[in-house]
């Protein structure tokens, strides 16, 4: 088992992702039909039972989000496109590819949760994913198939953070995109102070085939506790860097071997980071490990968004990992001093090493340093900030070690 | 070139749409002019210091005049390992710039940027948002030229 599976992107290229009409014609808008004829309940038992979970990193269960939403007169919708995770770019091809599962997926969750009014909040690196996805709305709006059914689309303008999913609320409010204080969840209070449900771009365009296909039928793909698809984004050193969508329980040396094409110019494997640039850096041994969430955190990685950068045997992974410290230290908000000061020292002591300036307190400094990030910051970014370096730490001391000689 | 005060009050119903003016207005004139800016800040009900706090937040707002066409290198790891710093350094040369600095024509501004998800074409710039994949360093005058 070494193949694609299309679920989400069956239709790539075949279809103009901003045209309705040929969406319907693929079977699309069949998923929230089914859902309208539903009782709000079995809708969100139908989405549980598919066992999905959140596509953007958290891995949290959808249908068990949703229900967490309580009775009130106005809830929003919010579809997370402010994917800002470097290496990372599989909401883009899905909105350029089937931009109308989005938008179906999203009226799928209003029904869910009785709401009428969706928000898209898209990075502001995506102008043309922004009219494109506008095209796609009036094109629905057109064909009838939304119903009351609102969607509007919010840009922002450059902000990692932004990701988080209280920082986006607080981005489409018009205020800077610090994160808020968990709990109260969106899900209870969000936008405006209402119930909101924010999901990846990537778990709303899965809802379409859930409904129209049955929740069980979902479930019976890919891994059994993270079941579905993964759409990955493969970088570096690899033959073929592209887009790929996979079950959940293929395995990540054939990521890389059969997907990937291997390593370029026939050189050896060094190390992958998986889930984008807060993610771990997995040495050779792990390599036979499905990419599935739980087996991704039972090696210590984690799956996050689905990006796959891969390092050959003649890169200095310090040098990376510096630079990798440098993108935390621009994109921490400020808002927490263990962020904020944390990214600073991490940088600061990581161009250090880097420069052959370090010594072995150092990465000892840089292990406490980490630890105290992990635990006190404020939200997922500072948290996820040391992980690079502890990763490489833990696989690649002695690149560290290499650079005080 | 439309005026400031109807760009603004046709984004001016949009609930917490300052963004969204700051974005209007950037389109047109390439960066947040002063007057504008001030403007806005009354339109949406917010002190200056307020509204500023905003805009400062985002990297992709700017409250300097900057040229006719931002050039912005990704220096993500993706483009980094694919060879980021010496783009960059071929962009300074064949421009006469540094980062953050403008052309005396007015012409052209560098900047950095991070991931800008078009990885799967790395190292990456962008010229006024547009993606420009595969750039090699020796031919940035050829990159460059449909826009001189």
């Amino acid at each position: 088992m070494a193949e694609e599976k299309r679920i989400i992107l069956e239709y790539a290229d075949q279809i103009n992702p901003e045209n309705a009409g040929e969406y319907i014609k693929v079977g699309g808008y069949k998923g929230l039909e089914k859902a309208r004829a539903m009782s709000r309940k079995d809708v969100i038992e139908e989405v549980k039972k598919s066992g999905l979970r959140g596509r953007g990193g958290a891995g949290f269960p959808a249908g068990l989000k949703w229900s967490f939403v309580p009775e009130a007169p106005v809830k929003y919708v919010v579809c997370n496109l402010d994917e800002g995770e470097p290496g990372t770019y599989k909401d883009r091809i899905i909105c350029q590819k089937n931009a109308q599962a989005v938008l179906e997926g999203m009226a799928i969750c209003g029904t869910a949760i009785d709401s009428t009014k969706g928000y898209i909040y898209c990075r502001g690196e995506y102008p043309y994913v922004v009219d494109l996805l506008n095209k796609a709305i009036d094109s629905a709006k057109e064909a009838g198939v939304l119903g009351d059914f609102d969607i509007e689309v919010r840009m922002g303008a450059g902000a990692y953070v932004c990701g988080e999913e209280t920082a986006l609320i607080e981005s489409i409010e018009g205020n800077r995109g610090e994160p808020r204080f968990k709990p109260p969840f969106p899900g209870v209070e969000g936008l405006w102070g209402v119930p909101t449900i924010v999901n990846n771009v990537e778990t709303f365009a899965a809802l379409p085939y859930i409904l129209s296909n049955g929740g069980e039928w979902f479930a019976g793909i890919g891994a059994p506790k993270y079941p579905g698809t993964k759409i990955l984004t493969l970088t570096g050193d690899v033959n073929n860097a592209t887009y790929f969508e996979v079950p959940t329980d293929y395995n990540l040396r054939d990521v890389i071997y059969t997907l990937g094409g291997g390593i370029k110019n026939g050189k050896k494997f060094k190390a992958v980071q998986v889930g984008g640039t807060s993610g771990a850096f997995i040495p050779e041994q792990n390599l036979n490990t499905p990419i599935d969430f739980d087996s991704m955190s039972a090696i210590g990685a984690a799956l996050g968004s689905g990006a796959v950068l891969v390092l050959d045997e003649t890169r200095d992974i310090v040098d990376v990992v510096t630079r990798i410290a440098k993108f935390f230290e621009h994109e921490s908000c400020g808002k927490c001093n263990p962020c904020r000061e944390g990214t600073f020292r991490a940088f600061e002591l990581m161009e250090i090493i880097n420069d052959g300036l370090g010594n072995a307190g150092d990465l000892d400094t840089l292990k406490i340093l980490g630890r105290v990030m992990k635990n006190a910051s404020f939200c997922g970014l500072g948290q996820a900030a040391p992980i690079p370096i502890q990763s490489t730490l833990q696989h690649f001391e002695h690149e560290y070690k290499r650079k005080f000689l | 070139m439309s005026n400031y005060k109807d760009i603004i009050a046709s984004v001016k119903d949009t609930r917490g749409g300052i963004i969204e003016a700051f974005h209007a207005l950037q389109k047109e004139y390439n960066y947040i002019p002063a007057e504008a800016f001030r403007e806005a800040a009354r339109v949406f009900k917010l002190s200056e210091a307020e509204a500023y706090g905003v805009g400062t937040f985002y990297s992709y707002l700017s409250f300097e005049k900057r040229g006719k066409y931002i050039i912005r290198m990704c220096e993500s790891a993706p483009c980094h390992v694919a060879g980021a710093d010496e783009v960059l350094k071929a962009l300074e040369n064949h421009l006469g710039i540094a980062v953050g600095e403008t052309t005396p024509d007015g012409k052209f501004t560098l900047e950095l940027t991070e991931c800008i998800g078009q990885c799967q074409v790395t190292p990456v710039i962008t010229v006024n948002s547009d993606p420009i994949g595969n750039i090699d360093p020796q031919r940035i005058a050829e990159v460059l030229a449909p826009f001189k």
